[in-house]
């Protein structure tokens, strides 16, 4: 039934993200662009897309950073421009995304602050989606505690640095477990609010949601070989809404190696592709993470009515943004065997 | 109940389910009856069932139509943005919408040209009742299959709006989708007119 209700509040911005995903670079785009010899031929190549003159007002030797930054600028101000007409349900559904990146840069800001950085160039390199009106004061704040008890209670993620941790223990922990035990948080609490949304929305979402937790379970099993984070601890961080949970965490959070790992997801065929190296074929397992949440987010644009296009198409425009960045590089430093290694989308 | 409370419907179903059984209840203690349903529909002058019939027809049937429009607009005007070539040719699912609200139009107006002055003699004539229950009953079919045909074109429209936006092939494609929905409507007035077919005008 949801059918015949989402587009009285929704209808409009559907068709906006779904003309944005009509711009994301398909495969001849980037045939034309691996061609290019220097970053200003990747600049005229650009230009024709539906990236138009993002980067006119650029001086002339231009660097990958810039951009990489002009493209984000670009992502942020189309994502803005959805929140700003978003009705209820789909903004309380698009400032969910934006945690993510508070998360991220609450953590930059504190490891900062830590090393003692200069905080406006702290607040330079936070993620524009991912900011809150008192983030300025993270900066300020001498002590960890004192940080939780005035600025971290009053933003939307403060739930869950409560369920997780106790005050004095943001003084103790290692920062990575801290990110780890707050995305994990964050994800379930994802989750179960997708599930809410009405049954195209729960599937869609469940499914990337999913993935984005076992991908997790994954990485922070391979990360932790080898440093002294114990296996207890390893297994608190895994996020439980996953198909892992809870056969494939249990063993792999008793792993110890690579085969353990690849023998603990056997049984999720899924994730079993990903493990199996075939003769010639180099692709490492963060790419094949990234190929199949493409996979997964290009699915959420084959039906309608839900809300996860508005994730799938974030996604996937970052996605794209790391591929113009690695053509990018590779033009710039002049090594163009490893060019084709970007993941086509379209 | 507790479940439907918060919104709505709930508060609309409460009220309808309370106002019923208080009915009930003042009935069975002014007049003795419970719930005597024949003398629901009996009471009731022919005149009162035929005009209901009108209204609902025509009602419905725009309802239908307008949530159908409310479907298809939003989505055309969404996807138009980034692709300003659908909006003339997509303007079709809004004729298709407005087209169910010209079948209840059509109807109502057939419907309403049966009605005329009759003064009952001694009880109403047979000829009258059966008019009365027939206009009834078919203005509220057409009425149900304008809503339900509306909506649906709506759907398929919005539907076609964006696939349009991004393959221009498939509009044709969708387009017949939307017009087996369309014809839903048509059944609708196809019956109502046939319930009706025999009906004199009041004597």
């Amino acid at each position: 039934m949801e059918a015949i209700t989402f587009n009285i509040d929704n209808g409009y911005l559907d068709g906006i993200v779904r003309g944005f995903k009509g711009g994301i670079l398909s495969i001849s785009n980037y045939l034309n662009l691996t061609q290019c010899e220097t970053l200003d031929d990747l600049k005229l190549q650009l230009a024709a897309t539906d990236y138009g003159n993002f980067l006119q007002n650029e001086p002339s030797p231009l660097a990958t950073t810039t951009i990489t930054e002009r493209a984000r600028e670009k992502l942020v101000a189309e994502f803005q421009y959805i929140r700003q007409n978003a009705g209820p349900e789909l903004a309380k559904f698009l400032d969910y995304i934006t945690y993510s990146y508070m998360i991220d840069n609450i953590i930059l800001l504190i490891t900062g602050t830590l090393h003692e950085r200069d905080t406006h160039e702290l607040l330079e390199r936070c993620h524009p989606l991912g900011m809150f009106d008192s983030i300025a004061a993270l900066c300020v704040a001498t002590n960890v505690q004192e940080l939780f008890n005035t600025v971290l209670v009053e933003t939307p993620i403060a739930p869950y640095f409560e369920k997780c941790l106790s005050a004095h223990d943001l003084d103790e922990m290692n920062i990575e477990i801290i990110r780890n035990t707050l995305y994990k948080a964050y994800l379930e609490d994802f989750y179960e609010y997708t599930q809410t949304l009405g049954p195209t929305t729960a599937e869609v979402m469940g499914e990337i949601l999913k993935f984005e937790a076992d991908r997790r379970v994954i990485n922070i099993t391979i990360n932790s070989f080898g440093t002294e984070l114990s296996k207890d601890d390893r297994a608190k961080l895994f996020p439980t809404c996953g198909r892992l949970f809870p056969d494939g965490t249990f063993r792999l959070a008793k792993a110890d190696d690579q085969d353990q790992v690849r023998l603990a997801v056997e049984l999720y065929s899924e994730y079993r592709k990903f493990f199996d190296q075939g003769p010639g074929t180099e692709r490492s397992l963060e790419d094949h993470f990234f190929e199949y949440e493409v996979y997964l987010n290009k699915r959420a644009f084959l039906q309608q009515f839900h809300y996860g296009v508005f994730y799938a198409f974030l996604k996937l425009k970052e996605q794209e943004i790391r591929n113009i960045v690695w053509i990018a590089e590779c033009i710039a430093q002049q090594q163009k065997e490893r060019i084709n290694d970007y993941i086509p989308i379209f | 109940m507790a479940l439907y409370g918060s919104t709505y419907a709930g508060y609309g179903f409460g009220t309808l389910v309370t106002v019923v059984i208080a009915y009930g209840i003042l009935d069975l203690i002014v007049n003795g009856r419970w719930f005597n349903i024949a003398y629901l529909i009996e009471t009731p002058s022919p005149y009162f069932w035929a005009s209901m019939g009108i209204g609902l027809c025509i009602g419905l049937s725009v309802i239908g139509a307008a949530w159908g429009i409310l479907l298809t607009g939003v989505s055309i005007v969404g996807a138009a943005v980034k692709t300003p070539r659908i909006r003339t040719k997509n303007l079709i699912s809004i004729i298709f919408c407005e087209v169910v609200a010209i079948y209840g139009l059509i109807v109502a107006i057939v419907f309403s040209s049966k009605l005329s002055n009759a003064i009952p003699v001694s009880g109403w004539s047979r000829e009258a009742l059966y008019a009365g229950y027939a206009m009834f009953w078919a203005g509220l079919t057409v009425g149900m299959a304008n809503l339900a045909c509306g909506v649906c074109v709506g759907v398929v429209g919005s539907s076609c709006a964006l696939a349009d936006a991004a393959d221009p092939q498939l509009f044709v494609k969708v387009l017949v989708i939307e017009i087996f929905g369309s014809i839903i409507g048509l059944f609708g007035l196809i019956v109502g007119l046939l319930m009706t077919g025999r009906v004199t005008p009041f004597k």
